[in-house]
């Protein structure tokens, strides 16, 4: 079972933390806002990615699982 | 008013055979704008005919079974196949154990569109048919048909007489609701429906869960363009062999369009899907720099040429990246600059952002205005590179598809319009005429009231 990033953009207020925690997967935009990677979270990236979503302030980011393929 | 003709060849008679029995959801050419009262509709179509939910006695399979094999898709702009939502609907409402609702989409919140105002002014019964039809497909008990809120028709008033007609006559099983959509571009998005309906404004909301798991009070909830249940009113009635004797293998049956043509005029027009543009796009002045915009204002500029080399159905579109959408077809006049009526139609756009969602909030207003600047012949080097990453930028990161279709239409239009775009960086403009052509509502949203 894959792991996969998803942001609601309604919820989103572009405080950025989740891009410091998870570089490898979240960039930020020329406005503050997080570009994220949407393919499957590589292996042992699971930690950082869950910091990631416990560090977002409005709840925006979420890790959905995807079946495997 | 805007004029309407039911079928737009009539004047062709060679080419009469060729259309099979259309128009089939407007009222016949013959009996000009007239709406159709209940006993005008049911002489026509004939009695409405209910099913049970897995088929009635006499009748093989139901009403999911003929929809499927009918192939019919949505007329909203999506195309998505109604035989699956349906199902869907219905497989979430056994799984839950909850009614769903039935939701009929007649907001038509495109400016260029006028096909649902015009079906719902001359055909409600066909409409209110399909709701029916599509309630006991599903199980719902509650119906609701939403409207756009300013037309130039009285729609709404028109609706509640044939709904008086219909309750006089003892022909709704499930009572029907009317609702009026705000005049607003996104307010006939789905999840916008939905969240109005449920007492919130007419603005997007995120998924998932989808609306036909969770949708109007949590219920399942089945959304359809009303010219969809116009067409599932006649599959019922007629099947779906009768319902593929015109349209293409893959896209079969008929839809409505909106034709703007470069003389001004504008036709609601039933057209069999797979029909060449040029017959739509009828003569008229083209020079090498004619363009056609297909589907809107989250559709496609494409040179004249291009587009009259195609045909509406979205497996020809698609080789030039398009789709057929809800069916809007407008010629530029050649007196014209795209680039002018772009950027106008964009800066709507852009106030039309629900400003839920950071790229669409910040992208939209800074593409509007370089869009703006490249029209008036005040861009800078560069302003071009910058609508193509801000295009980039913000496509696929909104809730909804505003910013996406909102980047397709100008990226679009810097493509087509790139010998003019050369031209406005010369200081020079090719239009002799800068009266608006497209139509773009004047009124933005000024505060949250106006998405209620």
């Amino acid at each position: 079972m894959a792991e996969q990033l998803l942001v609601n953009p309604i919820d989103c207020e572009g405080h950025g933390a989740c891009a410091e925690l998870l570089p490898e997967m979240i960039t930020i935009d020329e406005w503050g806002y997080p570009i994220i990677d949407p393919r499957p979270l590589p292996p042992g990236l699971e930690r950082h990615a869950r910091k990631a979503v416990n560090a977002c302030p409005t709840l925006a980011l979420r890790l959905l699982r995807t079946p495997d393929r | 008013m805007t004029a309407t003709t039911a079928g737009a060849f009539h004047d062709d008679a060679g080419r009469a055979a060729a259309l099979g029995d259309l128009p089939r959801l407007l009222p016949p050419v013959q009996e000009g704008k007239r709406p159709q009262n209940l006993a005008a509709h049911l002489a026509r179509h004939g009695n409405l005919p209910y099913r049970d939910r897995t088929g009635s006695p006499g009748t093989p399979g139901s009403l999911l079974k003929e929809v499927a094999e009918a192939g019919l898709t949505g007329r909203g702009g999506a195309a998505f196949p109604v035989h699956r939502k349906l199902a869907a609907v219905l497989e979430a409402a056994d799984k839950r154990s909850r009614t769903p609702s039935v939701i009929a989409n007649g907001a038509e919140s495109e400016p260029a569109s006028d096909k649902d105002a015009t079906l719902l002014w001359l055909a409600p019964h066909l409409v209110l048919d399909g709701l029916q039809l599509a309630a006991e497909a599903v199980g719902a008990d509650t119906a609701i048909l939403v409207t756009h809120a300013d037309r130039e028709h009285d729609v709404a008033g028109r609706l509640r007489q044939a709904l008086q007609e219909r309750q006089a006559a003892r022909l709704d099983r499930v009572p029907v609701q009317l609702a009026a959509a705000p005049a607003r571009f996104l307010s006939g998005q789905e999840t916008a429906l939905v969240n109005q309906l449920g007492g919130g404004p007419a603005i997007p909301t995120f998924m998932p869960p989808r609306i036909t798991e969770r949708g109007l009070n949590a219920n399942p909830t089945l959304v359809q363009n009303v010219e969809t249940l116009a067409h599932l009113a006649l599959i019922a009635r007629r099947g779906p062999r009768w319902f593929r004797e015109v349209g293409t293998a893959r896209e079969p049956g008929s839809m409505l369009a909106t034709i703007r043509r470069a003389d001004g005029r504008t036709l609601i027009t039933e057209v069999p899907l797979g029909l060449p543009l040029r017959d739509l796009l009828g003569g008229g002045p083209t020079g090498p720099e004619s363009a056609v915009l297909l589907g809107g204002y989250h559709g496609m500029w494409l040179p004249a040429a291009q587009a009259a080399a195609l045909s509406l159905d979205n497996e020809s579109l698609e080789s030039a990246g398009a789709r057929v959408g809800a069916g809007i077809v407008i010629s530029l006049p050649p007196d014209r600059c795209g680039l002018i009526e772009t950027a106008r139609a964009v800066r709507y756009l852009a106030f039309e952002s629900a400003g839920q969602c950071g790229p669409c909030l910040n992208g939209l207003p800074r593409i509007a205005a370089a869009l703006a600047d490249l029209a008036s012949g005040r861009s800078r080097p560069g302003t071009r590179e910058d609508l193509e990453r801000w295009s980039g930028l913000v496509t696929g990161r909104g809730a909804c598809h505003h910013p996406d279709g909102t980047a397709r239409f100008v990226r679009s239009a810097l493509r087509t319009f790139a010998h003019e775009a050369d031209r406005h960086e010369r200081g020079r403009c090719s239009a002799t005429n800068t009266a608006p052509f497209l139509p773009v509502p004047a009124a933005a949203a000024r505060s949250e009231d106006d998405w209620m």
